[in-house]
């Protein structure tokens, strides 16, 4: 046998805005992914240093442990409120919301609704999982017709709880509105998408073009009761057709930005 | 410098600007509009940031993002808007961010009305938010008072890294008084030890209230109780008149104090030899100043425009030694100096029965008006 | 040494602003005063009033229910106000917006038929200013000069071109002085 030395490569490391910390997500959840790919384009933009992240109220409460730069914790549903402040003292500096589905779509609607109709120039990273993870999958603003959580036990009632809210198409709808998409993290190919929509939405705030928005499509495997394989074929099959992955609203600069 | 003629919401509006207020985040509502109106046009005219948010809950929660950058920060409301503030005013003092709040006060419980009220003593003083926290309360009775209150607020703030509270009237709010304004100060950014602006040279940090380890939050509300006392020990303030041979005294605050100096000023001139007590810092209260003059006092009217909700903390700071009489007017109706004076001439020449609570007598001899 | 004035009428009849240009003239005398007008509800109802007090020493109520005088540019506000008038006081009515006679007899009263006077002047604007003339000439608080001088200084420069004619109607208005109390 030849004698070769092996020179140690490294290809994957955790990028640099990611705190070398363990998370406390459940196994199979996408919010990791998400962390990684928000931390990756921070790190790419080379804007650490300039960012100022607002964490909500739900599983993602204690994301200022996990990403290594400026942030701060808001009231549930006010992360858009308080990035407001934040951003208007600031304008200079980047700022990020990370919002989950209970938190911006439920009791925070009033406040993100109001900083994109004021073309907010902050980027929010809303995370759907069709259900409020944190307290043990109750129903959440979110949650498919007929889907089974705590608290609809007999699966969502339409004619009692009413129906899903499709957040980025109603958000596109307003004027502030610069970059509005949906991705999903169900496979690859779409965390690939993902990642190039999260670095459009910074694009748009680096650019001044308004309030950008990234819903991402994630799993949530403990409270729905499944695999995480399971969990990631149920957002394709179940989610994806109420939630249709596409671009709401894309301020035409952006098409023309070269990355 | 020369007085300027000012309306009591204008004054405590020009008086943040000149202290330095870098952001302004508001929404309106009656009787304090006219501050939210004046600074959406003077902000931007200095380059510094008005906004008229969605709603009081999201302007408290701008004001709670712009003050962990250091930025001096204020939002301004009256008694509803308040009380949609306070989820708010929990989180900033959990936080432990310097920021500083107006309540013009005006008639509830409910949408209630317009007029002028001091129904929001409990709410202000005794919390109104979840969670053991102590905002600093200041009570203006006058337009100086409420410039250099306003004026003095910011450093306070920061000093403690506390709210303060500028609790005003409708009545203030609409009042003009001659005043002087002080010093013009440019927008101020602070960059404390604990501000989150973009950790560019230095490591990273977060600002939060939230802590699920019970030991190390209780810390933090030890922190906070601690902090409390030496804010007790150092920033009371109040303001006496005619207490030097008292035996009788008048306790008020704000405008329903000013109006009983007129009553207590008559009753000296009918000879009773009474005074007034009007604590300006509503918390810390002046307590040991208080307490002190009882001693000396053979009873003691609370006048508010409320059901005697200060009268409460009067009573604990008396401890029963002394009679104690409440008198107020509710429902955006100010107390008359008329009123007062034949109060007070009950309290020291028909001194009747003193059991029981005084709410309870004074409402068996007011009740009825309806 | 204290003085309450209680100036009332419609909206739009310059109450809130003569109550102002009299505060104004107190406060460049040095003095001590309080200007607050009446709102909510009865803004909106089509009356208005104001209340200034004037002292030489720190002021404790700025609302009063017995004032040292009153101007009545109405008969609600006469009506209101008549028997308000502290005893000796002055009480100086709008006399062409006016169908009766005042009852009392214990205080200083004086009826100016400003609206006319005004007319007389060539603007209908000036009805205040002669009140507030006659009030002058009757309460015994500021000189009409301090007025004049604060009517120049605090009056926006596009209105200074009718300075003569609010001087002018304050004149008219200070002719008319107050017969003594008949008791």
């Amino acid at each position: 046998m030849e004698n070769v030395t092996m020179e140690e490569q490294l290809v994957y490391d955790r990028p640099e805005s990611m705190a070398s910390v363990q998370t406390h997500y459940c196994p199979g959840c996408t919010h990791g992914v998400a962390h990684r790919l928000v931390a990756e384009v921070i790190d790419e933009m080379g804007i650490k240093d300039n960012m100022i992240g607002v964490a909500s109220v739900g599983c993602s409460v204690f994301a200022y442990n996990y990403f290594d730069f400026d942030f701060v914790q808001a009231p549930h549903g006010r992360a858009p409120a308080m990035a407001t402040g934040v951003k208007r003292v600031l304008p200079h500096r980047f700022v990020m919301t990370y919002q989950g589905d209970g938190d911006l779509a439920s009791i925070g609607m009033g406040e993100i609704v109001a900083a994109a109709a004021r073309g907010e120039n902050i980027t929010v990273i809303f995370l759907n999982n069709a259900n409020y993870g944190m307290t043990g999958g109750q129903m959440a603003p979110t949650t498919l017709p007929g889907q089974k959580t705590s608290s609809s036990p007999g699966g969502r009632d339409v004619e009692v709880a009413g129906f899903p809210i499709r957040t980025a198409e109603m958000l596109a709808t307003l004027d502030g509105a610069g970059y509005v998409v949906r991705r999903s993290l169900h496979d690859p190919k779409n965390i690939r998408m993902a990642k190039k929509s999260i670095r459009l939405a910074f694009e748009t705030q680096k650019h001044g073009l308004g309030f950008s928005l990234v819903e991402l499509l994630s799993t949530c495997p403990t409270n729905w009761g499944l695999t995480p394989v399971q969990a990631l074929k149920w957002v394709e099959d179940a989610m994806i057709p109420y939630y249709p992955i596409g671009d709401y609203k894309v301020n035409p600069a952006l098409k023309e930005l070269k990355i | 410098m020369a007085k300027e003629l000012m309306k009591g919401n204008v004054a405590i509006a020009e008086a943040a600007v000149r202290a330095g207020l870098n952001a302004y985040f508001g929404y309106p509502i009656t009787p304090q509009t006219e501050l939210l109106e004046y600074l959406s046009s003077r902000m931007p005219e200095l380059g510094r940031t008005f906004l008229q948010a969605e709603s009081e809950l999201g302007a408290i929660n701008m004001v709670y993002g712009a003050a962990c950058t250091g930025a001096r920060v204020m939002s301004s409301s009256s008694s509803p808007g308040v009380s949609l503030m306070m989820e708010g005013v929990s989180y900033i003092a959990g936080t432990e961010l310097p920021v500083v709040l107006v309540d013009v006060m005006r008639g509830g419980p409910g949408l209630g009305n317009i007029a002028p009220a001091q129904a929001d003593y409990n709410q202000i003083v005794h919390g109104g938010g979840h969670g053991d926290y102590h905002p600093i309360v200041l009570a203006p009775a006058n337009i100086q008072e409420a410039i250099d209150l306003t004026y003095g607020a910011f450093d306070l703030a920061e000093k403690y890294r506390s709210i303060v509270v500028i609790l005003a009237d409708g009545s203030l709010g609409q009042l003009m008084e001659p005043a002087e304004l002080p010093e013009m100060k440019p927008a101020i950014m602070r960059t404390p030890d604990w501000a989150t602006y973009g950790s560019e040279g230095r490591e990273r940090r977060f600002l939060t209230s939230i802590d699920l380890d019970p030991s190390q939050q209780e810390k933090t509300n030890f922190r906070l109780e601690h902090r409390w006392q030496e804010i007790k020990a150092n920033e009371v303030q109040y303001k006496e008149y005619y207490l030097d041979d008292a035996e009788y005294a008048v306790v008020g605050f704000g405008t329903s104090g000013r109006i009983a100096l007129s009553a207590v000023r008559a009753a000296r001139a009918k000879g009773i030899k009474i005074g007034l007590f009007r604590p300006v810092s509503l918390a810390p209260y002046p307590e040991k100043e208080l307490y002190e003059l009882s001693k000396q006092l053979k009873g003691l009217l609370v006048v508010e425009m409320n059901a005697g909700q200060m009268l409460e903390d009067v009573l604990n700071i008396t401890r029963s030694q002394i009679p104690v009489e409440f008198y107020g007017r509710m429902g955006g109706i100010l107390p008359m100096p008329e009123e007062i004076e034949a109060e007070i001439d009950r309290m020291v020449n028909d001194p009747t029965e003193t059991d029981g609570h005084p709410r309870d007598r004074w409402l068996a001899r007011f009740g009825k008006m309806n | 040494m204290q003085k309450e004035i209680i100036i009332a009428g419609f909206g739009g009849q310059g109450v809130l602003f003569a109550g102002q240009l009299l505060t104004y003239a107190a406060m460049d005398q040095g003095l001590q005063v309080t200007w607050i007008p009446s709102y909510g509800p009865e803004m909106r109802g089509g009356t208005a009033n104001c209340t200034v007090v004037i002292s030489d020493d720190e002021i404790g109520s700025p609302m009063v229910s017995r004032p040292s005088a009153v101007i009545a540019m109405n008969l609600p506000s006469l009506d209101k106000y008549e028997d308000k008038v502290k005893d000796g006081g002055v009480l100086v009515v709008n006399q062409s917006m006016v169908d009766r006679e005042v009852r009392r007899s214990d205080i200083k009263v004086t009826m100016v038929p400003a609206n006319t006077i005004a007319e007389e002047l060539g603007d209908k604007r000036m009805t205040n200013m002669v009140l507030l003339g006659a009030l002058l000439a009757n309460l015994d608080i500021l000189p009409v000069e301090a007025v004049e001088k604060a009517l120049k200084e605090h009056l926006p420069e596009k209105h200074h071109k009718l300075l003569t004619l609010n001087k002018e109607a304050m004149q008219r208005g200070g002719s008319y002085v107050a017969a003594a109390i008949s008791v």
